[in-house]
Order: structure tokens, then sequence, then C-alpha cells
């Protein structure tokens, strides 16, 4: 009986599907095709709603308020690369379904599968953890003129550049009752092995204490005036800022800034999609009935499926050739 | 079509695949580089980048997703997406315009 209650829903019934081959009289498509692109259409709005968003807010920062250079490039270009070469390998693979080779096919979904693995990889191994270990404190304009050995705003106001109102680097000490207080012990027991100084931890209770970024540790030096391809090592000079001077302060977390919290709002959404689509090509992929098995009753539908999944991740890397100069470069 | 004549068509392209996939590796370099080229202002940085992306992505749209010679169909849903994405990026522009005065101010002391 319970067999009987499942054949009314999808995938346990026997009905078959129409056009799932064959193209619609109509339309001139096998249906999954137009489904895709009215999907891909929906996506167009979403990512366009979150992209506008990033231009008006950026277009309409105070100046010194929207950083750049703190993405690392060359890792960031790496994980482009490996998106652009998923996106080869997904074509092939559908080519070869086409042309009824199984055997390059699977090799190629592989591909496929194991590029967008890395993708994430990267980022939540990497990239992600990278900025929650970095902190930025931005000081209060009233008090900046008292760090102005490390924001260097009299340099950048006569070479016509934006103003600088944020310290960062790791933070070494935090006021008492901070959130952030076993981070800063954890950098502070670095930094005694590494530098056998110990003025990292100061006796008063409320300031903070940062080992500084080089753009901080010199910020009247044109070497720091532009982002560096490749990313440099932190300074061994320090800055102490009172906590009463701090407007805000914070990791490289989404609350850091509007910058970061639409660098992780698009970058974490483009990452679940990534997700989404490897997991797709997964059970594409498996020898299971609607994967791979499918190939020997009807090699064209699997095709079609591939295609359409295809379609879906072009898609996912479209977004991304956007995200990756916005973000990482601009 | 028959499976064989779309089989061989298929094929024919194999060779397109492989000069795209190429060629948007050889652009993504292109894109940082041209980063690091001053151009006399961030706009004008950002005006180059994006038409390096946007051509970038035609290639992807054109070449990967078959949108060179698909039906019209398809380019009919795509040319409606655009309109309404416009429309979109419009609300978000009055946000910032902020033609209803006096609401938008500094955050910062």
């Amino acid at each position: 009986m319970f067999s009987r209650i499942l054949k009314y829903l999808p995938f346990f019934s026997d009905a078959e599907v129409p056009y799932t081959v064959t193209a619609r009289p109509d339309t001139g498509l096998y249906s999954a095709k137009l489904g895709i692109w009215l999907f891909l259409a929906s996506e167009v709005m979403l990512f366009g709603g979150l992209f506008s968003a990033y231009i008006f807010l950026r277009i309409g920062a105070e100046p010194g308020y929207w950083p750049s250079g703190l993405l690392n490039v060359p890792v960031g270009t790496a994980n482009t690369a490996v998106l652009i070469a998923s996106s080869v390998t997904v074509v092939l693979a559908w080519a070869a379904l086409k042309m009824r080779q199984l055997a390059k096919y699977k090799f190629y979904m592989a591909i496929t599968i194991l590029c967008g693995v890395l993708f994430l990889a990267v980022k939540l191994s990497y990239e992600w953890p990278a900025k929650f270990n970095h902190f930025g404190i931005f000081v209060r304009q009233s008090a900046a003129s008292k760090y102005e050995e490390f924001l260097g705003n009299k340099h950048l106001s006569e070479t016509g550049q934006a103003p600088r109102w944020e310290i960062s680097g790791h933070l070494l000490d935090a006021p008492k009752g901070s959130p952030y207080a076993e981070q800063a012990h954890h950098n502070a027991e670095h930094f005694a092995h590494e530098t056998h100084r110990h003025d990292a931890v100061t006796e008063a209770d409320d300031d903070y204490v940062i080992q500084l970024d080089p753009v901080n540790a010199d910020p009247d030096s044109k070497e720091n005036d532009r982002p560096h391809f490749l990313p440099r090592p932190l300074s061994s000079k320090i800055a102490v800022i009172k906590a009463a001077d701090v407007e805000s302060a914070s990791t490289f977390a989404p609350r850091h800034s509007t910058y970061f919290a639409t660098y992780f709002l698009i970058t974490g959404l483009h990452g679940l999609h990534v997700l989404g689509g490897v997991l797709v090509f997964l059970y594409l992929w498996l020898p299971i009935k609607g994967g791979t098995k499918l190939y020997q009753t009807n090699p064209e539908h699997l095709a079609n499926r591939v295609e359409v999944a295809g379609l879906f991740w072009h898609f996912v890397d479209l977004v991304w050739i956007f995200v990756f100069p916005i973000f990482y470069l601009l | 079509m028959d499976h064989s004549h779309e089989a061989a068509h298929i094929a024919a392209h194999i060779g397109a695949y492989l000069k795209v996939g190429i060629g948007l590796l050889i652009l993504t370099g292109v894109t940082v580089a041209l980063s690091y080229v001053d151009f006399g202002s961030r706009a004008n940085n950002i005006i180059v980048g994006m038409i390096v992306a946007t051509f970038k992505a035609s290639l992807v749209a054109a070449i990967f997703m078959h949108l060179k010679g698909e039906k019209m169909t398809i380019w009919k849903f795509l040319i409606f997406t655009g309109i309404f994405a416009a429309g979109l990026f419009f609300l978000t522009y009055l946000a910032h315009s902020d033609p209803i005065s006096g609401t938008s101010h500094s955050s910062h002391s």
C-alpha cells in the first residue's frame, strides 16, 4: 500500500515527463532549458539587486570609510582560474555525452566537481578565516590628529587622496571585557615569541594595542598609496589606541564596515550557489538512477540534464567574473 | 536534427570551447594587471575593469551557454530581464540620490 501512495510522488512515479528530450513545438526547446533560463533570469535580479546595493553604498560612502587592498589578490586570481577551468570542463562533459563518450563525460564531470570543491575549500579554510584574524580600528575624526603617525593624513591631503581613519593589523591587547580578549591574548603570545618584545600588553585596561599593517607603520610612504599584488607581512611596529578615541573596533567581519558586510554577503551567497552546483553535478555523476545510470536507458535525457546544470554553473562563473574585480581589485 | 549530425556539429565546437577557456584565463591576468595601472582616477579604473569583465561575461554567455544561435524565446526572456534589472538599479540609485531631502546624513564624528 505504501508503494501505491509513493507512486503519486515525483521521482517515484512511473509517469513519463514530456519534453525532456524532444522539443516542445511551440517553444522549440526541451522544457528544462526554458525552465533554467527563467530561473537564471530570477538569479540576475537577485545578484543584480545586491550589486546595485554595493555600487550605491560605495558611491555614497564618506571618503576614508571604504577600504581597498585588504583582500588577497593572488589567491583570488587563482580561485577565478579554478572556476573558469571548471566552466570549460563542464561544457566538455556535456559535449562528451552528446557524442556518447561515457568515460570522457565521467572524467570531465569529476574535474568540474573537484574544481568547485577546491574553490569552496580555499574560500572557507583560508580566505575567510584570514579576515577573522585581522583587526581594524576606526579612530574618531575628532581624535585622529593624535594618531597621525599611523594615519598619515597630512601626506594624503597634500597628494589629493582620501583621508585614512583606520588603523589595522593584528590585535595584541584589548580593553577589559572586550569580546576579542582571547584573540588578543593568542596574538600577543605569538608576537612575544617572534620578536622577543614584551611591550604588546599594556598596564592600562582601556586601550587597544595593534601590531601594524605596513600601510599604518609607514603611512607617509608613496609605497603605501596603492595596494600591492603580493600580500605583505605585518610590520613589527605597534600602536596603542585609547578606547575613548575609538569609533568602532572589530575584526574584518561583516560588522566591520559596509565594505565587509557586502563582501561576505555577496561571496557567501555566491559560495552557496557553488555548493548547490557541486551537489547537482555529484548527483548527475554518481552511478544512480537519475545520474550516470540514466545513460543506459536515455543518454540524450542525461545530456540535457548536464546541459541545464551547466548553464547554472556558467551563470555562477559569470557572477564571479564581476565579483572578483570589484572586491579584490578596484 | 538526427543524433549523428548533432554529434558532429558539437565535435566541431570543442576547439572553440578550449580557445575561449584559455582566452578567459588570459583576460583574468589582464584584469589583474590593468588594476595596477593608473588611469587617472579610481572611477576610470573601475570603468576599465568593468569593460574587461563585461567582455569576459559575454564570451561565457555566447559560447559556453550557447546563446550564440539560441532560440528567440530565450533571447526574449533575457531582454525583459535586462529591462527589469535596469529598473532595479534605478530604484537603488534613488536611495543614493535621495530625492526626499534631509534624510541622508553622515554617521561619523
